[in-house]
């Protein structure tokens, strides 16, 4: 269907590059929407937003920054004080990256509520799994750049977890180091990581949008789309939701960068780094704290390697662990509570992260580790057979027009 | 109706109000923002910081130059001889495509300080050479004088002249 | 919608709840300095120029004997009020002098320009160690920034000097010192009652040098501080105003659906 403008030039390029009826049939009046989308779903446009930010501030970031061990931490610190407005854009990146992860987990935590990752969303959920993934790439890769202290013994506890690969372990780090240990290579190559993988996240969002708009949005009630009249179109509905949302994580990413810039950051981070003293307490970014509790969790080097990843991996067999043919866990009256069982666990797991592993936190690390696999591998398993979900409304509208069925349970 | 289609057009009036405020104000904030991102590319604070050279005259015989570096250009700093100084004042009325007296180009006659790039292209002109006793510029065929005023060719003024201020009679810093 | 508030401010209150264990945890052992009202805190907070001059003088006639200030160079001493007059005499009274090539190519000096760094008491750390008995005074550009406690705990070790207590043996050369981690620190008592004489006629005592050192040593960590609330403020001002605006935008658009 072409799009017929009352402009001129709008048909002119459409005839020859038709980016209008695109943008028309993709974000625009003719794409729908379910009606009844509630603001978790405004979770993935700011996490896009998030790398918009990131992107930008991270090219002229880069216009400044010296990536060379020796002069590393001093440019940041001409970027601080010397460049014009020099402060402003290096605590938008540092602090931008720490909003762009509390909005992926925000919507990934939307996704295990609502059943976003089963059928027929499965390779949407696993395209957004890689971004994860690549998002902890660049943030760990992006931390040691700076060169302080806390940069570069977080490089060297996270590359020396590799030696735990058998047989050619330590090979591998030597190799990721490219020498004898963390040093000017290693800063090196991370720059030019660090640079290149934000557009392939980006490439991967494209992808992302594109399984999504295949089967459109999941929604609230976890029930598919029937007809137009369970829909609303993408403009001006949800550009306009969406502006708002933007709008609110502005205004927090603001109070961050402007009155509590160093609040997320570690202070040793200021120190420039020291091969020869490791800082008392390691910590990494507060978006790594629960991988990192479980990587301690485990005594022995290997296992605590493969628990952290297999944390991530189990992530992907998600929609084959949960057996429950009901979506939405506003149906879902056993599952929901377990959902919030495993948001507090996983704010424990933080919480065990961010300090030493001594004493009563070892325990409640192994704890947390423990029922976090628990959650996946039997209690989604079991209780998706043995649920018994309340009645799903029969369409997205009904309970529009009836409004009995809208008042079902809370969130 | 009259009065439903006039609250109709009242209320789009109104929100047509709203939209034009909010579009407004949020253009208005993305052009701030964009601000920074164009500023932070501008010279930098250190860069700006007045950076001074000081040159030791006491090693230049009447009739020499010689070139130094400031702000990572590089500055003519000639001792003239009488016959230079002589010449240049001459020449004070003569045809120039960029009048200017020599006085008003030196502070002491002897010394002359120019900044070394020519007004053309940007090309270092090559010094007591030319047809004018003074600077030539090979990139494009500019002559400069003993003021180094531009004589013949395509540069358009004359050789720039700094900031520079004497500390001692041995001694002048620039910039 | 108005269902989704409870949860997300729940979760709200859970996320801002578990950051409070990302503040570096503080060994139990050392105590904790107390708590000072710093003029340039809080979101409306600006420096006192006063005390940031009288703090540099402390720096200069105390500190800069062993500790460089790398970062801050002579011209950004205009921002704490000095006159480009008064930066140039700081400056032509340098103590250290910056180390260049002479036309020959052999190494010399040369009295720093205000565009030069602070220039520092030692060439490299292996010459400040061997100054100070093998420990190196740490710079003190961002040493305000480097240390958890911040402002209250730079104050609290440069007055937390203290006789050992019982039964704790000092190593050689070392003091004891309430408030750094180990209590056992290199550094000997800095400030003592009118170690220097304030050019505005200020009684120098021991809380008052600390209070104007610290002061100085913040600027010199964060000097963007006053222009980052400034424009934070405005940031803030218009986010909320334009948010409130697409709030009402997005009512009227979704009027017909309710």
């Amino acid at each position: 269907m072409s799009f017929q403008s009352k402009s001129r030039i709008v048909n002119w390029i459409e005839y020859r590059l038709p980016i209008f009826s695109f943008l028309n049939h993709t974000v625009g009046t003719e794409y729908p929407m379910p009606k009844n989308l509630n603001y978790w779903w405004n979770f993935g446009s700011i996490a896009g937003i998030a790398l918009v930010i990131q992107i930008l501030t991270g090219i002229v970031l880069a216009m400044h920054f010296t990536p060379d061990s020796r002069l590393a931490f001093d440019s940041v610190e001409q970027i601080m004080r010397n460049v014009n407005y020099g402060w402003l854009l290096r605590y938008l990146h540092a602090n931008g990256a720490s909003m762009f992860f509390l909005a992926v987990y925000i919507h990934m935590f939307r996704g295990l509520y609502y059943g976003s990752y089963k059928a027929p969303r499965e390779l949407l959920w696993w395209i957004g799994l890689v971004i994860f993934l690549l998002m902890m790439a660049a943030a760990f890769m992006g931390y040691v750049l700076p060169w302080g202290q806390m940069s570069f013994w977080a490089a060297t506890v996270i590359t020396s977890l590799f030696s735990a690969v058998p047989v050619v372990g330590d090979t591998l780090v030597s190799w990721l180091w490219g020498g004898f240990t963390v040093d000017n290579p290693t800063l090196k190559r991370f720059f030019s990581l660090h640079y290149v993988i934000p557009f392939v996240i980006a490439g991967l969002v494209v992808l992302h949008i594109w399984a999504l708009h295949v089967h459109k949005s999941n929604n609230p009630l976890g029930i598919d789309i029937k007809g137009p009249q369970d829909t609303i179109p993408f403009h001006p509905y949800y550009t306009v939701k969406d502006m708002f949302g933007f709008g609110v994580f502005f205004i927090l990413l603001a109070l961050f960068v402007f009155y509590a810039p160093n609040m997320l950051l570690a202070t040793d981070n200021y120190i420039p780094a020291n091969p020869m003293v490791t800082p008392p307490h390691i910590v990494p970014e507060w978006y790594f704290l629960p991988y990192y509790a479980i990587l301690r969790a485990v005594p022995d080097k290997l296992g605590g390697v493969v628990a952290m990843f297999g944390a991530i991996a189990i992530l992907f067999v998600l929609p084959w662990l949960d057996t429950s043919r009901v979506r939405s866990a506003r149906f879902r009256p056993i599952y929901r509570q377990f959902f919030w069982i495993f948001v507090a666990d996983s704010i424990l797991l933080g919480y065990v992260g961010a300090n030493p592993p001594e004493g009563g936190f070892i325990l409640l690390g192994q704890i947390g580790t423990v029922y976090y696999f628990l959650h996946f591998l039997v209690i989604m398993p079991l209780v998706g057979w043995f649920e018994r979900p309340k009645p799903l409304p029969v369409s997205i509208a009904e309970p529009v027009l009836s409004g009995a069925a809208a008042g079902s349970g809370k969130e | 109706m009259a009065t439903t289609q006039g609250e109709a057009a009242a209320g789009r009036s109104r929100r047509d109000f709203l939209y034009l405020a909010t579009g407004a104000l949020g253009a208005a904030g993305a052009a701030a923002a964009a601000w920074p991102f164009v500023d932070q590319m501008n010279p930098s604070a250190d860069v700006l910081a007045l950076s001074s050279t000081e040159v030791d005259l006491s090693g230049i015989p009447v009739g020499s130059a010689i070139t130094v570096v400031w702000r990572g250009k590089p500055v003519f700093v000639r001792h003239r001889s009488e016959d230079e100084i002589a010449a240049a004042q001459r020449d004070d009325n003569a045809d120039l495509k960029d009048p200017q007296r020599d006085a008003d180009r030196v502070q002491r006659p002897e010394w002359l300080v120019m900044i070394g790039v020519c007004t053309h292209l940007g090309c270092v002109p090559v010094g007591e050479s030319g047809d004018f006793g003074g600077w030539f510029c090979p990139c494009h065929g500019s002559h400069y004088d003993t003021s180094g005023r531009i004589r013949r060719g395509p540069a358009p003024e004359n050789l720039w002249i700094p900031e520079y201020a004497f500390i001692d009679d041995a001694t002048v810093r620039i910039g | 919608m108005r269902k989704q508030f409870l949860p997300a401010l729940i979760a709200a209150a859970v996320f801002a709840l578990a950051l409070a264990p990302v503040v570096p945890v503080r060994a139990a052992e050392e105590a904790e300095p107390p708590a000072s009202d710093w003029p340039h805190k809080g979101p409306f907070g600006t420096f006192d120029r006063a005390a940031l001059q009288r703090g540099f003088q402390v720096y200069r006639e105390v500190c800069a004997a062993c500790h460089s200030l790398r970062f801050v160079a002579f011209r950004n001493l205009t921002e704490i009020g000095f006159t480009t007059g008064q930066v140039k005499a700081i400056a032509d009274n340098w103590d250290y002098a910056v180390a260049t090539l002479d036309a020959e190519g052999e190494p010399t000096e040369r009295q720093p320009l205000p565009s030069d760094q602070l220039v520092p008491p030692f060439p490299n750390a292996a010459a400040a160690r061997a100054a100070n008995g093998g420990a190196n005074p740490p710079d003190l550009s961002l040493i305000v920034k480097a240390r958890g406690g911040g402002e209250d705990y730079i104050k609290a070790l440069l007055t937390g000097y203290a006789d050992p207590p019982e039964g704790v043996e000092l190593g050689d050369g070392l003091s004891y010192n309430r408030y750094f981690p180990g209590h056992q620190i290199a550094m000997p008592p800095p400030l003592g009652e009118d170690a220097v004489e304030y050019a505005d006629g200020t009684p120098a005592t021991t809380e008052q040098m600390a209070d104007d050192v610290v002061s100085f040593l913040a600027w010199a960590a964060e000097p963007t501080l006053e222009a980052r609330k400034r424009m934070g403020f405005k940031v803030v001002s218009f986010l909320v105003v334009l948010t409130t605006l697409l709030f009402f935008v997005m009512r009227r658009v979704w009027a017909d659906q309710h």
